[in-house]
C-alpha cells in the first residue's frame, strides 16, 4: 500500500498551485491529495491538459451556440434573397470613405455576363447598410417557447432590404453565416444522441457478455467481430439510401442516428466488457460478495463507479467520428436532406470543384467540421489521460 | 504455424457466410423486386417486356419463391458461376462493370496502404523520438487536422488549390488528349500526374492515424525496463531504438491492413465522386441512388470480403512477426 501514497505525492502538480497557504509547507498539498475524492484528482490532472482545456472550452461554447442559435444568427434558416444567389462575404468596417465612424458594410449588387452568364459582384462605396448588436429582427423561439425578435447584431434597420452576408451566400441566396449557427444545433446534436443510443447498447451488451462470461460472451463477441470487419461508410450508405424517400425529416434525423450508432457501439462495447471483466476479479469485489451484496448493488455501487471516467471519455471521443460520419453522409445526398440544416447538408453545395472555383465561401462550413471535431477530439483525449488519475 | 493458419482459415468462413447474408438482405430491402422493377422501367420509356423474357428472369432469380431458395440461387451463381446478377441501370451484368473498375480500386488501395507506410513510418519514428520538440508539434497538429476533415473536404481543397496555382484539370486520370490514345511514356507519365492527388486525399486520414499509433507505442516501448538496462550496458542509442523496441511497435503496421483496406474502400466512394474516378466507390453511390441493388449488394460483398481477407494477411503477418500471436491464442 506504500506504492499508493508515493503516487499520489506524484500526482497533482495542479494541487500546489491550488493550495494557497503559504505556512503548509507543501504536506498541505500531500494532504488535500489525500483526502480528494476521485473526481477531484481527475478535475486537477485534467486542468494540467493545456490543449484539453481548449477543447473543453470550445465544445462548450458549441454548445451553447446550439441553445441559443436562434439569437446569434442574424437571420432565419430560412431567409433568403434571390439577387444575392452566390454573394460573396461583405468587409465589416469602421469608418466610412467620409471619416463618419459607425459598423457598416456596404451593399453589393451583381451584373450577369450575358455571354458567359458570370457573376461579377461590384461593391457600391456610397452607400452603408448600418450594423448594430441587440437589434430587431425575424422572430425566432428559444428553448422552445420564447418567441423573440432581437438578435446578437444584424441590420441596424430590421426594414432594410439589403441583407448583410459577412460569410456569402449560397446559390439560393441564404445567409451563409446564419445556416451555419443554426446548422450546429442538428450536427452537434446528432453526435450526443447517437452515442447515447451506442452506449445503451454498449453497457448492455457489453456488461451481460463481461457479466455472464460462457457462451453468451462468445456469441456476443462474434456479433461485434462481424459488424466490426464490415466496412462501414458503404454499409452506412446502403443502410441510408434504404430509407424511404417519402419519410419527413425528423423521421430520417432519427434514422440516420440509429444507422450511425448501429455500429458505433462495438468498440465501446468491447471496452465495457473488458473493464467488467478485470473488476470482477478485483479484492474488493470479492470482499463486497462475501458481504451479501446483491448483484444489482455490485454492479451499479462497486463496479460501474470504477470505469463511468473511461466510459465517458470513450464517449466524447465517439461523437466527432459521428459528426464527420454525418457530413459525409449529407453530403453525399444519402443523410440528411434540406430544409434540415446540418453542415453536411450546407457542404451538399460544395459538389465540385466548379462550383468552388466561383464560390469558394460555401466551405466555410467545413472549417466548422473541423473545429468542432477537433475540440471534442482534444477534450476527449485529456479526459481519457485524465480519467485515470492514479495512472503513472 | 499450420494450425494457427487452419484456425484462422476457419473463422473466416463464418464470418464470409453472414457477410452473404447481409449482402442478400440488402438486396431486398427496397421495395419491390428486381423483376417488377424492370417491367415498371420498360413500361415507363413506352415499352413492354415480353412473358417469356419476364419467366425467364423470374425462374432465374427465383421470384416468388421462398426467400432461403432466392438467396440460394443469387449466392450459387456469385460461387459457381461468377454470375452477380443483372444491373438494370447500366443494362449489363454485375461481373462485368465490377471487372472494369475492380483492378483500378485494388491497385489504388495498394498504392494508398504503400503511401500511408512511407509517410508514416518516418514521421511516426521522428515524432515518438522528438517528444514535443517542434516537428513533433507540426506533425501532430497536421496530422489531427486530417483527422478531423471530411475526406471529401480534403480532395476538394487540394483540387481548388491545384486549379487555382498549379493549373491542373479538374480530376480524373487522364488528361483528355490521353484518353482512348494507347499506351506509352506520355499517357504513363500523365497517369502518374494525375494520381498524386487521389494518393494524398485517401493516403491523409489513414497516415494521420497511424503516425498517432506508431508514436504513442514507440512512446510506450522505449520506456520499458529492458530498454534502460540496454542504454545502462552502454548499448549505442540507435540500436537501442531500432533493434527491439521498434519491431514491436511496428505490429499496428501490420495489424491495420484489414481496416485500412475498409477505410480506403470507404473513402473511396466519396473522394472518387469528387475526383471524377473511375472506381468502385461511385458506382456503389449510384447503384444505391438508384436502387440497382443486385450491382450494390455484390459491390458490399465484395467490399467486406477484401475487407476480412485484409484482416487475414495481416492476422498471418502478425502471427509470423511475432510469435506471442501464433502460440498465445491457443
Amino acid at each position: 500500500m506504500m506504492t499508493n501514497a508515493q503516487q499520489l505525492r506524484d500526482l497533482p502538480a495542479g494541487a500546489d498551485v491550488h493550495h494557497e497557504d503559504p505556512t503548509a509547507e507543501g504536506h498541505g498539498a500531500d494532504r488535500e491529495v489525500a483526502v480528494a475524492s476521485q473526481w477531484q484528482l481527475t478535475w486537477w490532472s485534467f486542468r494540467r491538459h493545456k490543449l484539453a482545456m481548449v477543447g473543453a472550452v470550445v465544445t462548450l461554447g458549441l454548445y451553447l451556440v446550439v441553445v441559443f442559435a436562434g439569437f446569434l444568427a442574424p437571420y432565419a434558416k430560412s431567409y433568403y434573397s434571390a439577387e444575392h444567389a452566390y454573394a460573396p462575404p461583405q468587409a465589416v468596417k469602421l469608418v466610412d470613405d467620409e471619416g463618419n465612424w459607425g459598423l457598416h458594410v456596404n451593399p453589393q449588387s451583381a451584373e450577369q455576363d450575358p455571354s458567359t452568364l458570370q457573376l461579377t459582384w461590384t461593391t457600391d462605396t456610397t452607400a452603408e447598410t448600418d450594423l448594430g448588436f441587440f437589434v430587431k429582427g425575424q422572430e425566432y423561439e428559444l428553448f422552445g417557447f420564447l418567441t423573440l425578435d432581437r438578435h446578437l447584431f444584424g441590420p441596424a434597420d430590421p426594414t432594410s432590404e439589403e441583407p448583410v452576408y459577412l460569410l456569402g451566400a449560397d446559390k439560393n441566396g441564404h445567409d451563409i453565416l446564419s445556416r451555419m449557427i443554426h446548422g450546429t444545433t442538428v450536427s452537434m446534436t446528432i453526435g450526443l444522441v447517437g452515442v447515447a443510443i451506442s452506449l445503451l447498447i454498449a453497457i448492455l451488451l457489453g456488461g451481460l457478455s463481461g457479466l455472464l462470461g460462457g457462451a453468451t460472451d462468445t456469441v456476443i463477441q462474434r456479433v461485434i467481430e462481424f459488424l466490426m470487419s464490415l466496412p462501414a461508410i458503404p454499409l452506412w450508405m446502403a443502410l441510408a439510401a434504404a430509407v424511404p424517400a417519402t419519410w419527413t425529416p425528423l423521421e430520417r434525423y432519427f434514422a440516420i442516428i440509429v444507422i450511425l450508432s448501429l455500429i458505433g457501439w462495438t468498440g465501446l462495447a468491447r471496452e465495457v466488457r473488458g473493464k467488467f471483466m478485470s473488476v470482477r476479479q478485483e479484492e474488493y469485489i470479492t470482499a463486497a460478495t462475501i458481504d451479501g451484496a446483491k448483484r444489482g448493488r455490485l454492479i451499479f455501487r462497486h463496479m460501474l463507479p470504477q470505469f463511468t471516467s473511461h466510459i465517458i471519455a470513450s464517449l466524447s471521443l465517439s461523437i466527432p467520428a459521428m459528426i464527420l460520419a454525418e457530413t459525409s453522409l449529407s453530403w453525399l445526398g444519402l443523410g440528411l436532406q434540406a430544409p434540415v440544416v446540418s453542415w453536411g447538408v450546407l457542404l451538399q453545395e460544395a459538389q465540385n470543384v466548379r462550383v468552388i472555383t466561383t464560390a469558394p465561401w460555401i466551405m466555410i462550413p467545413g472549417i466548422a467540421v473541423v473545429v468542432a471535431v477537433l475540440a471534442l477530439n482534444f477534450f476527449g483525449d485529456g479526459l481519457r489521460d485524465a480519467a485515470d488519475p492514479y495512472k503513472h | 504455424m499450420g494450425p494457427y493458419l487452419l484456425r484462422r482459415f476457419m473463422i473466416m468462413i463464418p464470418t464470409l457466410f453472414a457477410i452473404s447474408i447481409a449482402s442478400f438482405v440488402l438486396i431486398q430491402l427496397p421495395p419491390g423486386d428486381y423483376v417488377t422493377t424492370l417491367i415498371a422501367q420498360y413500361s415507363a420509356q413506352g415499352d413492354q417486356l415480353d412473358a417469356a423474357r419476364i419467366q425467364a428472369l423470374e425462374q432465374r432469380y427465383g421470384i416468388g419463391e421462398p426467400m432461403i431458395v432466392q438467396y440460394w440461387k443469387w449466392i450459387s451463381g456469385i460461387l459457381f458461376h461468377l454470375d452477380f446478377g443483372e444491373s438494370f441501370a447500366w443494362g449489363k451484368p454485375v461481373s462485368e462493370l465490377l471487372a472494369e473498375r475492380l483492378p483500378l480500386t485494388i491497385a489504388m488501395s495498394i498504392g494508398t496502404l504503400l503511401f500511408i507506410w512511407a509517410v508514416s513510418f518516418p514521421i511516426g519514428i521522428y515524432s515518438a523520438l522528438r517528444q514535443y520538440s517542434v516537428g513533433d508539434y507540426v506533425f501532430t497538429l497536421i496530422g489531427f487536422i486530417g483527422l478531423a476533415t471530411p475526406n471529401f473536404l480534403i480532395a476538394l481543397v487540394l483540387m481548388y488549390l491545384g486549379m487555382q496555382y498549379f493549373g491542373t484539370g479538374a480530376g480524373g486520370l487522364l488528361s483528355p488528349e490521353w484518353q482512348g490514345a494507347p499506351w506509352n511514356l506520355g499517357k504513363l507519365l500523365d497517369l502518374l500526374g494525375h494520381l498524386w492527388v487521389p494518393l494524398l486525399v485517401w493516403g491523409t486520414a489513414g497516415t494521420a492515424g497511424m503516425i498517432r499509433i506508431l508514436r504513442s507505442n514507440l512512446l510506450d516501448e522505449i520506456r520499458k525496463p529492458y530498454v534502460t538496462a540496454a542504454r545502462a550496458r552502454g548499448v549505442s542509442e540507435t540500436k537501442l531504438t531500432l533493434k527491439y523496441p521498434l519491431r514491436v511497435a511496428l505490429n499496428p503496421f501490420f495489424s491495420t491492413i484489414g481496416w485500412v483496406l475498409a477505410s480506403l474502400i470507404a473513402a473511396d466512394a466519396i473522394v472518387s465522386k469528387v475526383l471524377n474516378l473511375p472506381t468502385m466507390g461511385p458506382l456503389l453511390l449510384d447503384s444505391l441512388k438508384s436502387q440497382d441493388m443486385y450491382l450494390a449488394g455484390s459491390i458490399i460483398l465484395i467490399s467486406a470480403t477484401l475487407t476480412v481477407i485484409g484482416t487475414l494477411i495481416s492476422d498471418l503477418l502478425l502471427g509470423w512477426l511475432d510469435p506471442r500471436v501464433r502460440l498465445g491464442a491457443r
